[in-house]
């Protein structure tokens, strides 16, 4: 079991420090923050490395900063067999909002990724099925953006009361 | 040509993809499953959900005031509510720093192992319903019933309680809350043997749950799978000992977990049979925390007036009925949360139904649905 600051030393070592940030709130849990295009490497490693063996993805977040015009990703791994879990954040601009899809490393990650899109707009590259999962295909906007207007008919049919 | 070799032979070989749901009654709500078939054989399976989709997290997001989604936390498992509400105001409890009254913390782990043999007892009884065995599903009734009436007496209501707050409870307890909760635990144990009886080691249930839908450990703990899921497939793995939340730390029980008795490990006997051995292991919670829950205190008074957590951010998971269920809550100091995000554990359970199904024959579908045990209402939120 490691505490998050081993982690962190650990992760600054085998990635640099301008790779991994260190993160925390005035409350909570801290988190990391890695860049976008290197998630998918970061996740196997943090996978398959002896020391930390994060065999589990809790969960997958995806949030809208509308603030910085950003949206985020956020990941919640544990370790079944060490026993330590940590958090870490992806965030991309809201124009370009790619991140590799993580789906290869931990299965669970297909759902929750077509949920994030489907919410606020992710795109998953190399995702095997990003469709929409919890609105219909053919729904407009992302409603969990802070700015999200519904749309005012779907297929004929108002959608307020 | 396919025609002409089908007006020749008399055989259609190709593929079939029919729906099996939205309506179907063992799909336990609206849950819509494409099944590509030959024959009777599900080559593929495809889940479509989303038909009970209420907008949870954009509701949480806009009430302007954090207490008030405990209300709608009830509803996405509207079977075991409790449980929902827990988890909900442990993460908040979290984040605001807040110290909970030993009185509400004895009564609360009570009334969510009360809650969990009541939803076991759903998901037991409708398992056997949809495999054809009646009666047991009347003898789970009679059963979860008398929790009902202990929780309407407390609570007020019978599904969905808004019971528990931020630091307390919204009601004080009852007077004769300890002698009724006594008295089913009394009356209770002996059941659990009739129902061994009369369906977990009935011939004719064995042989259609046995070798079915097996699920190993690895593809298991890949997809994250949590609670009697996971311990199905032979994992000992359960939040009150492995993440210990609330007061659990204090409580003597054991984890149940599948051993592929009657058939292959992680079938779907196993999923079952852990349900039945955990509502055991509730009981025997619920004696100690009675034994133990103080008779005087006030509920009330560790409610903080107005909740403004700092800025922030936390996941707290508890284990449900169903599984690992995760809240995820970033604070931004405004009124209402700035993201809620509820981690469901029949979301992601279901998430895996393509991989345990493939192969299997469609009859053999309705038992694989009821063995991981989904409330829709939590899959959709």
């Amino acid at each position: 079991m490691k505490e998050q600051e081993e982690i962190f030393d650990y992760l600054k070592e085998q990635f640099g420090e301008d790779t991994v940030e260190f993160m925390k709130g005035d409350v909570g849990r801290p988190w990391f923050q890695f860049p976008a295009v290197r998630i998918k490497e970061i996740a196997k490693f943090l996978r398959d490395t002896a020391e930390l063996r994060f065999n589990t993805l809790m969960c997958l977040s995806g949030v809208h900063y509308a603030k910085e015009e950003e949206l985020g990703v956020t990941y919640h791994v544990h370790s079944t067999t060490l026993g330590h879990s940590m958090a870490f954040k992806v965030r991309v601009p809201i124009d370009q909002p790619n991140v590799p899809s993580v789906e290869s490393i931990w299965k669970t990650a297909d759902w929750h990724e077509r949920e994030a899109m489907d919410m606020v707009g992710v795109m998953f590259d190399d995702h095997p099925n990003l469709k929409r999962i919890l609105t219909p295909e053919d729904w407009e906007g992302y409603p969990l953006r802070k700015d999200y207007e519904p749309q005012e008919f779907y297929q004929g049919m108002p959608t307020t009361a | 040509m396919i025609e002409e070799q089908i007006l020749e032979t008399g055989k259609d070989t190709r593929e079939m993809t029919i729906n099996m749901g939205p309506q179907h009654p063992s799909t336990h709500g609206v849950l819509r499953l494409e099944l590509v078939l030959d024959g009777e054989m599900v080559k593929q399976c495809r889940p479509n959900i989303g038909y009970l989709h209420r907008c949870f997290e954009k509701y949480a997001e806009s009430v302007e005031d954090y207490a008030k989604v405990i209300p709608y936390t009830d509803r996405m498992d509207y079977v075991s509510a409790m449980n929902q509400e827990h988890g909900y105001v442990i993460a908040l409890e979290r984040l605001l720093e807040v110290e909970v009254p030993e009185r509400v913390e004895y009564m609360r782990v009570i009334v969510a192992e009360l809650q969990r043999i009541a939803s076991h007892l759903l998901g037991i009884g409708t398992f056997g319903l949809d495999l054809g065995a009646f009666t047991p599903f009347l003898y789970c009734f009679t059963e979860r019933e008398k929790i009902l009436s202990i929780f309407e007496k407390a609570t007020g209501a019978r599904l969905l309680y808004n019971y528990m707050a931020v630091g307390g409870l919204m009601r004080d307890i009852p007077k004769d809350f300890k002698s009724d909760t006594a008295e089913f635990v009394k009356t209770f144990r002996p059941k659990i043997k009739e129902l061994n009886d009369l369906l977990s080691y009935n011939k004719i249930f064995i042989d259609r749950t046995a070798h079915i839908g097996i699920l190993p450990k690895e593809v298991a703990l890949n997809y994250a799978a949590s609670g009697p899921v996971l311990r199905g497939s032979g994992v000992e793995w359960d939040l009150r000992k492995n993440d210990p939340y609330s007061i659990y730390d204090r409580f003597d029980f054991e984890i149940p977990v599948g051993k592929g008795e009657v058939g292959t490990l992680g079938d779907c006997w196993d999923r079952y049979i852990v349900r039945v051995r955990e509502m055991e292991q509730s009981l025997r919670i619920i004696e100690q925390a009675l034994d133990g829950m103080p008779d005087e205190g006030d509920v009330k008074e560790g409610i903080p007036k107005r909740i403004r957590p700092k800025e922030g951010e936390i996941y707290t998971r508890t284990e449900t009925p169903r599984g690992e269920l995760g809240y995820y809550i970033i604070s931004d100091k405004g009124a209402s949360p700035y993201r809620v995000k509820a981690r469901a554990p029949s979301f992601v359970h279901l998430s895996m139904l393509p991989a345990i199904s493939k192969g299997a024959l469609i009859a053999d579908m309705v038992a694989i649905v009821g063995s991981i045990d989904i409330v829709l209402g939590e899959v959709d939120r």
